[in-house]
Order: C-alpha cells, then structure tokens, then sequence
C-alpha cells in the first residue's frame, strides 16, 4: 500500500515538473527568441524561425540605438524617475496627513484620495486632452508627469498609509517630546521607518511608468518627448521591414524591467500583495 | 480658535494630492459628462449641444456592441485563466519541495507582466505573423501545418490570438498574488489535514481554495475591471481591425474620438466605461467589508 502511493506520488511528481518546466519555456522561449532575432540578419529571420543566428554582431542593437531608441530610453528615464519621486512624496506627505495628522475632514479627505483608484484613466482622456491643450502642456514632458503622478498617488497613498496606520503611537509622542516639529518628525522619524513600503512603491511606479501607453501615446507626438513603448511603436512604422531592428529596440526596451524585478523581486511581490490584499 | 487653525494648517499636508487627484482625475471626469452631450469637433472648435443623441447613437452602433462583447469575452477568458488557471498553478507550485525552485519559477512566470505590454504585444504581433511567426512555423513542425493561419489578418482568429497573448502576459502576475495568499494559510492547517489522510487534491478543494476566497474576490474584480480597460494590447497588434472584429471600447473610444474627430461620442463611450468600472469598484467594496477570514 505504501509502495503504490510512493509510486504514485513520484508519477504525480514527474508530471507536476514537466508542467511546470513546459510553462517556463512557454514564457522564456519568446523572450529568448525576441533576444536572438536582433542578432539575425532579415534573411535569417525568415528562413528558419528557430535557428540560432549565425554569428553575434551588435549591428542590430547598435542601429536600434541610434535610429531613437536612445532618446526614446532618455525621455523614459527622466520621465519615470521624475514622476516617482513626485508620486511617492506627494502620496507619503498625504499617508502621513492622513494617519498621524488631526486634520479636519479627514474621513472625507480620505475617501477622496483613495477613491481615485476606482476610476479609469480613459475616462478622463477626452477632458484632460482639451485641459492640457489649454495649458499649452500638450505634447510635453511635464503632461506625462503630471498624469502618472495624478493618477497613481491614490495607489500609492493607499499602500503608504496602510503602513503608516501600523506604526506605533509613541513614535509620535516620542518625536514629540523631542521637541520635534511636524515636518521633522515626518523626515526624521516617520519617513525612515517606511522604508520598506517606500521600496515597494518606488519599484511599483517605475514598472508602471516605464511601461505605460495609453497616455504616452495620446499626449505626446515628437521625437524628444516619446517614451520607450510609444517610441518602439515609431520604431516599428518606420523601420518595420528592417526586423532585427525593432526585435534590438524590443530587447533594450524590455532589459531594465526584467533587471529590475529580479533585483526588487521581494519588495514588488510585497508591493502588489499589499495593494489588492488589503 | 487657535486649535481650529492648528488643525486647518494640517490640511497642508494632503493638499498636493487633493489637487492632483481632483483638478486631474475627479473634474475631467465631471466633465466628460458633459462632453457627452454634445456634438464636439475639436479641430474646428465647433461645439453643439445635442442632449442624449451620443447615447443613442451608441445604442444603434454595430461597432459599439462588438466592442462591448470583446471585453466582454476578454473578462471570462481572463478569468478562467489568470484567476481559476493561476490559483491551481499557484497551489501546483507549492507542491514542489524545494522553496528555491518555487520562488524561481513563479519569477519566470511573472516576467511578461514586468515588461511592456507593448513589447509584448509587438512580440506576439511577430510571433503571429503569417511568413516568419513562430506559430505557424510550430504548426508545421509538428505536422498541423494546415491549421496554419494570418492570425491578426483574419476576423476570426484575431480576437481569440489578442486574448491569448494577453493571458501569457497576466497569468504570473496572479500567480504571483495567489502564492502570496496560499502561504498566509498557517501550515498547522494543511500538516492537520495530511495528518486525516486528505490527499493533494482535497486539500486544494477543502482548504486552500476556502481560504483564499478573499484573494479570489479581489483577483475577479480586478481582472473584470482591467478587460473593460484593455488598450495597450489591441493598438499594438490590430488597431482594432480587421474590420472592427478587435475593437474594444477602449480602442473605439481613441478611434472615435482622435480619429474620426467626434469627441462627444467619444466621451459617451468613455461614460459607459466609467459605469462599468465604477459598478465594478463598487461591487468589490461591498465583498470586501463582508466578513473577512480572520485567524
């Protein structure tokens, strides 16, 4: 009897494996093969999809490079690293009016800021075209800022003030007797104590900013304010007979993320358990 | 007096995110209410009220309806796979023994969703390419080379194909989520039941899938909410085409509004995203506030 469930269970186990290892190549071999075409040659590319390319040159990746690429990476860095530190600030400063502030309202003021997680960002598009048309902000780096900090400060107040509303009173008390004001005790004693939650937010916004579309594509045009996904998009239309090409441009656009995950892998998974979980 | 001022100087600390949510989330919001009910072209300027004609002109739009039933479509597929599919895959992957393998490959799964959906929607607009696709080259390899198709290029294939691109990209992002929620359950309980001689499967059914019911929830309502929101994907691979078969209200909102310059038609269909969402939210809070599993 026990040697039939043994036998059984290790049946079990070597078709749990091949699953599970069936699924991984199923997501890595596309990835993998995004990679390799950007050092195929186009003849290659159509011959034999599977075919490893017959010798590594950096031309492809080197032309994605120049061909926009690098300004499209440039304006997504500063656009990402500027809308993250807006976002976590703004929504820290608001966690922390929220949670260790007697503010009046504050119930109100609650519902309001959180409530902007229901809302959807199409929504608002037609609206905040003609707004940001009026402002003379269209078409600019400071309409991507200013949209992805609006619309992720509910989230990421949402993931800060739950951890703040954690956080021991005495802290406070403490800060308090110090002779510490407010705005010290936030950037002294309360601030750092976020750090890990801090974490998960910065490397949440970054995924979010680095990857967005929707409004990358309807509020920029030009060359200099293009992100890298609508930049790609360019990429493609420009130069989509030249494959390996955009296959390079696919790759470089999707390294840092992965990089990124696997680096902060603990502090997104927290993150993003935190956000839905709670 | 002096406290209420007091008080009032602590609002400082929530007005940054106040503005930004209301001046840029809440009142465009309002406004494209009001949008709703006109007929707007924004190049000319040309504004004129025209009452609830957008509405009814959604109501007899074949495209519209289309749109409508792709979402949702995208809903129950994403469903079945990136909820039901990612929670036995989750409760698969605690069943391997060695903790580092199982971190490795719910990290492998997650990949697709850390990257663009842009690149992802790109690479499977190649892999679905008729000549070099990866697809039909498969196909062939295996011996099915005669259910080769343009899987994009035709009606029929080119939703279903969108839809599953999508779930390659999602699934280990519940995945993900639904470990998480599987390894709160205290061990004591499955050691209990293994203890009663519950096998594998039972456990599953009698204690994992009752206590992550909440997750559950949760996973269903964001997902629903996140197929009546799907944009990125469609632009990239069909822009709605071939003939409208792909359009989502999301793609027919851009197409309608930016393409065909008619804003008010636009921003009715964007109220009936706003609805479908907004209902969504709604629905989630009230599962939520119900009774929590509490340990």
């Amino acid at each position: 009897m026990v040697s039939r469930i043994g036998f059984l269970g290790a049946v079990a186990r070597v078709f749990l494996w091949a699953f599970l290892l069936c699924l991984a190549a199923v997501v890595v071999y596309p990835l993998l093969w995004m990679v390799l075409n950007g050092f195929k040659t186009n003849g290659e590319i159509f011959g034999n999809p599977f075919s490893l390319p017959s010798h590594w040159s950096f031309d492809s990746y080197q032309k994605a490079w120049n061909r926009g690429v690098s300004n499209y990476l440039t304006t997504s860095v500063l656009v990402t690293v500027t809308s993250t530190v807006a976002t976590v600030f703004v929504s820290a400063w608001a966690a922390y009016g929220l949670t260790r502030v007697n503010i009046p309202f504050s119930k109100l003021t609650t519902g309001v800021i959180l409530g902007g997680l229901m809302l959807a960002p199409s929504v608002a598009l037609v609206p905040l075209v003609k707004m940001f048309q009026a402002m003379g902000l269209y078409n600019s780096f400071w309409a991507l800022l200013i949209l992805y900090t609006a619309f992720r400060v509910p989230f990421t107040t949402f993931l800060i003030r739950a951890y703040m509303l954690d956080l021991p009173r005495e802290v406070d008390e403490a800060a308090e007797m110090d002779g510490c004001g407010r705005w010290t005790a936030f950037w002294r004693i309360i601030l750092p104590m976020c750090k890990p939650i801090i974490t998960s937010t910065v490397l949440l916004h970054i995924l979010f900013a680095w990857n967005e579309y929707l409004f990358a594509m309807v509020f920029t045009s030009g060359a200099g304010v293009q992100t890298l996904p609508v930049g790609l998009m360019s990429l493609m239309s420009k130069h989509g007979t030249e494959f390996p090409v955009v296959f390079a441009g696919m790759a470089i656009a999707a390294f840092p993320v992965v990089l990124l995950f696997f680096a902060g892998q603990r502090y997104i998974v927290k993150g993003l358990a935190d956000g839905v979980g709670k | 007096m002096r406290t209420i001022g007091k008080r009032a100087l602590g609002l400082a600390w929530v007005v940054p995110a106040l503005v930004l949510v209301g001046v840029f989330v809440y009142f465009p919001l309002a406004e494209n209410l009001g949008f709703s009910t006109l007929k707007w072209d924004i190049y000319s300027g040309s504004q004129e009220y025209v009452g609830f004609a957008n509405y009814t002109k959604l109501v007899e739009d074949p495209v519209f309806w289309r749109s409508l039933g792709n979402n949702v479509l995208y809903a129950v597929v994403s469903i079945v796979f990136q909820v039901f599919g990612a929670l036995v895959l989750a409760a698969l992957i605690e069943g391997v023994r060695s903790e580092r393998w199982q971190r490795l490959l719910r990290a492998i799964y997650f990949i697709p969703s850390a990257i663009s959906l842009t690149v992802a929607g790109l690479l499977f607009y190649f892999i679905y390419e008729p000549d070099l696709g990866l697809l039909n080259h498969l196909l062939q390899a295996v011996g099915l080379g005669g259910l080769s198709h343009s899987w994009l290029g035709e009606e029929s294939t080119a939703m279903p194909a969108i839809i599953a691109m999508s779930q390659w990209q999602g699934f280990g992002y519940s995945t993900l989520l639904f470990a998480v929620a599987i390894q709160r359950i205290p061990r004591e309980i499955y050691q209990a039941a293994a203890l009663d001689g519950t096998g594998p499967v039972r456990r599953f059914f009698h204690v994992t899938l009752p206590l992550v019911r909440e997750m559950t929830g949760v996973m269903s309502m964001v997902t629903i909410s996140g197929a009546f929101q799907v944009f990125n994907e469609v632009m990239v691979m069909t822009s709605g085409g071939p003939d409208n078969s792909t359009q989502v209200l999301g793609t027919w909102l851009y197409r309608s509004g930016f393409v065909r310059n008619d804003f008010g038609y636009a921003a009715a269909i964007a109220t009936v995203i706003f609805v479908v969402t907004l209902g969504i939210a709604v629905a989630q809070l009230w599962v939520a506030r119900r009774r929590r599993v509490a340990w």
